[in-house]
């Protein structure tokens, strides 16, 4: 296997709770809170969780849009979490972007041959001014938007179309990895469609590695190679894609799972309703941060928090989940039968 | 293409076998789209109506040595308070000037020190509220200073700055100024702050743009819309604070004609001669009030939100 | 006789560039106990057929034509009144927004309190022992306490159950919830959709559920009304509507749905997707709504609107070339 180009390790971003009178920091969110992973070249890496778990923060921190608290990240073997602005710059144009808001993701008062136009000239990509205005072009074709849109303003398209032009603005850079950050979940179903179809498209087309953020366990299935799953600030479990919806070893992805509306009528799947709401972040529960809500959880969870551990499948490895019931025998393990038909109803 | 093979319900029955739906009426008359500059007045009216009069109190500040009867400043004691007749529209004040000329002379100062202020006061709110809003040091000082200057009313912060300096249009226009600039910083710097988390000025850092150009070119262009719209709010304030300064004797010097000092002349007569001061006072509520229209309609018609309803 | 039979609802927009026909000429009934569900994509005109029900579109610049008859009575004749007492009291709505449809200076007790004071004429004391009643129903814990908290102390699934409490507390024949889930987490979804499932049996109140997300319109609908373009395009019982769609638009729509549990069976097949844009609905559209995206559509199609036929019993489409077996017969 080829060197991942992302590495992640015991990534942490707490931000400061500013307070009182005189602004000082009275605690933390614990928004990301050791999380590790890897995306080789080529590779969709899913991030899905729930709001608050932290998958955006680590969408964020990965792109340097703010320094994170501890961890690393390394990109291609470069560590790139502490370069400074000046270093840093070259190595940004490998690391791109496409938000969920297809409105506020453009600039409202440039033009799409410009909004393109920047990361080109930013990173000294094009020759000359007709070499850009050719890159321009061929950018349009890729997104299969008509080249001739380029002098309209953002407002004259419709959400996918805005869409189309936030994903050609990420190829501009010539980019190896492109964090999409809840990419499609704004949009109509069909369009939804045209986009994940021109995603995976591209994907194939021109080798990139993508990390897809997301809470659309369907979306998330049909786009993905491996699956990583966030409860509060944490990675729960980590999976091949097809091992993780066959067989869940986590609690709590068996639970998202079960929780997805399917448009089958009447499909008889299991049903696994989870109490109550997710803890804050300002104040994670002790031991496993998931105990509080989990059906199985029982007294070593309230005290230890479990490691992420190889569990063992029958489809392949590298499954990892953190979960104290790995630790027991089978009969008293409820996740040692794969039973991802059963919740998916499928 | 052949009409003949073009079908409506309206004009020919669909082919045996097709069940058409039947059409729908019209519930509501049909608006026809108007363009150009028609269009733009029907889709902004208020604005439309606030540009009107506004700009024709500027066409009487600048040709008002054409429009006035006689000259405001000449004294005439022989003819003093006279009341409005065809000789003397607005009639004449306690040293028998002119009221019409002199009101439209005031035009020209209220005018001046309204965009002046307005302009000057959104320059400078622009900068000191970039540079608030983009560092962090320079923040926690700057609108430590700012929440000073707005704890004291602009009025009186303006006739202290007055009591420092001789009376001229210029010192007024540099007190008001001054009061005013916090009010544009304060907003400048909210603005940006809530722009630097936009997707798209994220998305222009993570593409490589450096900062002074996020700046120039993401943030300052949408910074203009609410900065205009503060602007013409500021500069009706500033015709308003211009009319009191004047008022009070600490704003335009008497020998210039303007609102304030005309109403105050016309104070003391205010029982028995009311309109030396209802003129001046109607002209500036026009002003003002053509002002705040104007600024309503572009704040609706900047207002992003606004133009995606229905 | 239904509950509610809404007629020839036009619902139509004065805009500076045109006449907006937001909803355009649907028919639908729902009968009493019954869970309908109005589906379809932003912009089709499920939310101001919901809102015109209430009669809570602004006029101008809005205009509602058609008739809606609730209990046989026509909600568009009645005066502002008359509809005030129907309101939240017979018929009433949750929003999709739970933080910004309750009001934040208000006890959550007060807020359920306040329907019953002013439809049933409670007392300050009564209401409040109702409003715990109501929250024990929606599945709140400790009721009690939470009766006396605001809005921003509870968390997003607290707030849509507290809407849903003060939305059933007059007991309503009626209940109409626009995207009621939208705004949640899957999990708090499944809990507010398991919620509303237990609630229909005890309460009985008929559900008008506007929603774009075909899943949920599965788990909880009972017949279903496809939107687009302001019109009804195809309406069925909630099974043969998924199994069998007769309209291309229904049909494109479950196509370009990625299926949870695909990668089960291997059968991870290219998303279908249906090309083109929702035409503007401040033109006049000659024919089909849908012919400009359709990909079986024909001359026919794109200059006489098909009329709503039934395809099979209970089973309407507006398709010319929809056939009662579900195939496209160009």
């Amino acid at each position: 296997m080829s060197a991942p180009i992302l590495e992640v390790s015991d990534l942490k971003k707490h931000f400061p709770l500013k307070g009182g009178l005189l602004g000082s920091t009275t605690g933390y969110v614990y928004a990301v809170d050791g999380v590790s992973f890897s995306i080789e070249k080529g590779e969709t890496l899913s991030l899905v969780g729930e709001s608050g778990c932290g998958k955006s923060t680590v969408g964020k921190a990965i792109l340097r849009l703010f320094d994170i608290t501890a961890g690393q990240v390394v990109l291609d073997g470069k560590r790139i979490d502490d370069l400074s602005a000046g270093a840093l710059r070259p190595m940004r144009r490998r690391v791109q972007v496409v938000f969920q808001d297809p409105f506020s993701s453009l600039n409202p008062r440039m033009r799409v041959r410009d909004i393109l136009a920047e990361p080109i000239r930013n990173f000294g990509l094009a020759k000359d001014g007709k070499d850009l205005e050719e890159r321009v072009a061929k950018l349009m074709d890729t997104v299969r938007l008509p080249r001739d849109a380029v002098n309209r303003w953002p407002h004259e398209f419709s959400g996918g179309q805005r869409q189309r032009i936030g994903i050609a603005r990420a190829l501009a850079a010539e980019p190896d990895l492109i964090v999409c950050d809840e990419a499609v979940s704004a949009l109509d179903v069909s369009v939804k469609a045209q986009i994940v179809n021109l995603l995976q498209d591209l994907q194939q087309e021109l080798g990139l590695a993508l990390l897809f953020i997301s809470h659309d366990l369907a979306i998330v299935e049909h786009m993905t190679h491996r699956v990583a799953v966030m409860y509060l600030g944490k990675i729960v479990e980590v999976a091949p894609k097809r091992s993780l919806f066959a067989a869940p070893k986590h609690p709590y992805t068996e639970a998202l799972l079960s929780a997805v509306p399917v448009p089958s009528p009447g499909a008889a799947r299991q049903r696994i309703i989870l109490k109550g709401d997710v803890p804050s972040p300002i104040n994670p529960p002790k031991g496993c941060r998931f105990h509080t809500r989990c059906p199985y959880a029982f007294d070593r969870c309230r005290v230890e928090e479990p490691k992420l551990n190889h569990v063992a499948t029958a489809l392949d490895a590298g499954h990892v989940a953190a979960c104290h019931l790995h630790d027991r025998p089978d009969a008293e393990n409820p996740l040692a039968v794969a039973k991802g038909a059963a919740l998916v109803a499928a | 293409m052949a009409s003949a093979t073009v079908l409506s319900p309206a004009q020919a029955a669909p082919p045996p076998g097709v069940a058409a739906a039947a059409p729908m009426p019209d519930v509501l008359p049909p608006v026809k789209p108007k363009k150009g500059f028609i269009g733009f007045i029907r889709r902004n009216p208020t604005m439309a109506i606030g540009g009107f009069l506004l700009l024709l109190m500027v066409l009487v500040a600048i040709f008002a040595p054409l429009l006035w009867t006689t000259d405001p400043t000449a004294l005439a004691p022989a003819r003093r308070t006279r009341e409005p007749s065809a000789m003397y529209w607005f009639g004449t004040d306690m040293l028998g000037r002119d009221v019409y000329s002199r009101v439209l002379y005031g035009a020209r100062v209220s005018l001046i020190v309204g965009f002046s202020v307005a302009i000057l006061s959104s320059i400078i709110g622009l900068t000191i509220g970039m540079i608030s809003g983009y560092i962090r040091l320079a923040d926690s000082i700057i609108m430590r200073i700012m929440d000073g200057l707005m704890s004291i009313p602009p009025i009186l912060l303006a006739i202290a700055l007055m009591a420092l300096t001789r009376g001229s249009v210029q010192n007024v226009i540099i007190a008001i100024t001054i009061a005013e600039i916090p009010r544009v910083s304060r907003l400048v710097r909210g603005v940006v702050l809530s722009l630097r988390e936009q997707p798209y000025v994220e998305a222009a850092v993570a593409a490589g743009t450096r900062t002074p150009m996020i700046i120039w070119r993401h943030i300052l262009p949408n910074t203009l819309a609410p900065i205009t719209v503060q602007a013409t709010y500021i500069c009706a304030a500033a015709m308003i604070t211009e009319a009191i300064l004047s008022f009070i004797g600490a704003g335009t010097p008497p020998i210039i004609p303007s609102w304030g000092n005309i109403m105050a002349e016309g104070r003391a007569l205010w029982q028995v001669k009311p309109y030396i001061v209802f003129f001046p006072a109607v002209f500036l509520s026009i002003t003002v009030l053509a002002v705040n229209l104007l600024g309503d309609g572009l704040r609706d018609a900047l207002d992003p939100r606004m133009a995606k309803r229905l | 006789m239904a509950l509610l039979e809404v007629e020839n609802l036009q619902t139509h927009f004065r805009t500076p560039d045109g006449v907006n026909r937001a909803v355009d000429g649907v028919s639908f009934h729902v009968n009493a106990g019954e869970t309908v569900a109005i589906v379809g994509e932003s912009g089709c005109g499920k939310s101001v057929t919901s809102m015109s029900i209430l009669r809570l579109i602004p006029e101008p610049p809005g205009k509602i034509a058609g008739a809606i008859r609730f209990e046989g009575r026509d909600l568009l004749k009645l005066s502002d009144r008359e509809m005030r007492d129907i309101r939240g009291n017979e018929i009433s709505m949750i929003f999709q927004e739970p933080m910004t449809s309750l009001n934040p200076v208000l006890t959550v007790g007060r807020q359920i309190g306040e329907t019953l004071r002013l439809h049933q004429g409670l007392s300050r004391q009564q209401a409040e022992e109702k409003a715990v009643e109501m929250l024990t129903l929606v599945g709140i814990p400790e009721p009690r306490r939470r009766v006396r908290e605001y809005p921003h102390q509870l968390s997003g699934g607290m707030r849509q159950r507290v809407m849903i409490a003060i939305a059933l507390a007059c007991n309503p024949k009626l209940l109409i919830a626009d995207e009621p889930t939208t705004a949640l987490d899957v999990t708090i979804q499944a809990q507010i959709l398991e919620l509303m499932r237990d609630l229909k049996h005890r309460v009985g109140a008929a559900i008008v559920l506007i929603t774009h997300d075909l899943g949920v319109v599965a788990e909880v609908a009972e017949r279903v009304i496809v939107m687009y373009a302001g019109k009804k395009v195809e309406e069925a019982a909630v099974g043969p509507l998924f199994n069998n769609p007769k309209h291309p638009y229904t049909q494109g729509l479950l196509g370009s749905m990625p299926k949870l549990g695909s990668s089960l069976h291997g059968d991870e097949t290219r998303l279908a997707e249906i090309p083109g844009l929702v035409p503007s609905l401040k033109a006049k559209i000659p024919g089909c709504v849908f012919a400009s995206r359709c990909p079986h559509a024909t001359d026919l199609c794109r200059q006489v609107a098909p009329a709503l036929e039934e395809k099979a019993p209970g089973h309407v489409a507006a398709c010319h070339y929809a056939t009662k077996e579900g195939a496209i017969a160009a």
